[in-house]
């Protein structure tokens, strides 16, 4: 095994290792009987498949990967809502990178661009800004998309649009929250978890409080963890100290980072642009109790959904899935991406089928990235 | 998009706007600074940060910084932020 070439303080995670082992040992966990712990967030799951942790701990461990990855869960119809609004004169259609490959309907947003439309890469909402006011004749449109950890750079981004009277700049909201897919998942009766690994940036920007409900009202154990393996181990060791003292308590394992509050400039701001959606629709998990957020009336102006009148809040548009894609039930913890009959053969990180495929940080691109050299090595 | 990435201010740029200098492995980048004041702006200065797709979240110390910036780069996601500003800035040039 390539373990001590692999991790910064070998003996750390060695000792963290065995630690995890007795305490699985000591409440009778076992491969037929595993505790399963979900990492909510998909940079959790790309780091415990890039150091093989699944395969390090002991195996009455077993993780379950979470639905943190924006856009894995972003729905087939919001995609092709973006190309329609995309394909109006004079509209600039800004995105993050990651979302330029997800398929829609018909197409991505790469091909609708190699298709004419004007869609341009950014890596801040500053940047959609800056095209704004590089472009007073264009109707530049930024597609707000991700968890907690983006949600606050688009509003203080739409507040400063406000402050410089910026017209021509709006935002297509699709801003989603972590905790409550989190209480969806806990209150389906078919989910069996044992207790969670908490994201750390989203943390970051929250505080710890939000996720309070899931040890008060489902008794079970979250840790808010760094993405250091190292962090990820003694994350889950937490989690298993409380199991076996018969705790049910939010612990913050990346205190370094992660106030206790939040970040209240961040807060602040994402209070006064958004409100949530009564509902909102979610690739593989159908539609969620406040799980979206929209832009508040009084900021309409660069609200792209009331610009051009397209978006979940004017017609849901729900998409089916491909038929035979098992993106959901990986997503829920049912089954494994390898059970998908698509995996690898239609779909790929190449040419993505299901949107779980798109991402590094998606359950089945993890498994495809890091499981050939797996399979190899066992 | 979802992992920050770390950065050091060294420069203040449009402090009406809250906007600041960043270097980020050795690429410099204009950010946002409003979510990490506290005091004058330029208190700021030669202090570490999480970076945010444009936007300073969180202070954070050297060797904290440091180790970011390693699992990062095992996991490739420094790599994509990188190339994620590269990108941007030549479609700001089109």
């Amino acid at each position: 095994m390539k373990f001590a070439s692999e991790f910064r303080d070998p003996k750390a995670a060695r000792a963290l290792l065995a630690a995890i082992a007795r305490r699985a040992e000591q409440i009778g966990a076992s491969r037929e009987k595993p505790v399963h712990i979900m990492e909510i967030c998909g940079g959790h799951t790309h780091s415990i498949f890039r150091y093989g942790l699944d395969k390090l701990v002991h195996e009455g461990v077993e993780f379950i990967h979470g639905p943190g990855c924006p856009v894995c869960v972003l729905p087939r119809a919001r995609i092709d809502e973006c190309i329609e609004i995309a394909r109006r004169p004079g509209v600039i259609f800004t995105t993050f990178g990651d979302a330029m490959r997800v398929p829609g309907r018909s197409q991505s947003l790469l091909q609708a661009r190699a298709a004419g439309a004007d869609i341009r890469m950014v890596y801040s909402p500053l940047d959609a800004l800056a095209l704004a006011r590089k472009y007073p004749e264009r109707d530049v449109v930024f597609f707000g998309l991700g968890f907690e950890t983006t949600t606050p750079s688009t509003a203080l981004a739409i507040q400063q649009a406000a402050r410089e009277g910026l017209g021509n700049f709006s935002v297509f909201c699709n801003h989603i929250t972590v905790p409550e897919p989190i209480h969806a998942l806990l209150k389906d009766p078919h989910m069996v978890l044992d207790g969670f690994i908490g994201p750390g940036h989203v943390s970051m920007v929250i505080g710890v409080h939000p996720y309070d409900f899931i040890a008060r009202d489902f008794q079970k154990p979250l840790v808010v963890a760094g993405f250091e393996p190292t962090d990820l181990l003694q994350s889950v060791l937490m989690v298993l100290d409380q199991i076996a003292e018969g705790r049910a308590e939010v612990e913050n394992q990346y205190a370094r980072v992660v106030p206790e509050e939040g970040n209240p400039v961040s807060l602040a701001a994402i209070a006064d642009v958004y409100e949530r959606r009564p509902s909102f629709e979610w690739r593989g998990l159908g539609e969620i109790d406040a799980s979206g957020l929209r832009i508040r009336p009084k900021y309409a102006a660069f609200d792209a959904e009331e610009k051009f009148g397209i978006g979940y809040a004017v017609a849901r548009n729900p998409a089916p899935e491909p038929e035979g894609c098992a993106c959901g039930a990986v997503m829920t913890g049912r089954v494994k991406p390898t059970a998908c009959p698509h995996f690898g053969k239609g779909c790929t990180p190449e040419m993505p089928l299901g949107a779980l495929m798109v991402s590094s940080e998606g359950a089945c691109a993890a498994y495809w990235q890091y499981g050939g050299a797996r399979v190899a090595a066992e | 998009m979802c992992l920050g990435i770390p950065g050091r201010i060294i420069a203040m740029t449009d402090p009406a706007r809250m906007m600041a200098m960043a270097e980020v492995s050795g690429v410099r980048r204009e950010v946002n600074i409003a979510c990490v004041a506290e005091g004058p702006p330029e208190g700021l200065i030669g202090r570490w940060v999480l970076i945010h797709v444009g936007f300073a979240m969180s202070l954070i110390d050297e060797d904290e910084a440091a180790r970011t910036l390693a699992a990062l780069h095992e996991l490739g996601e420094a790599q994509e932020a990188l190339e994620q500003m590269a990108e941007a800035d030549r479609e700001m040039a089109r």
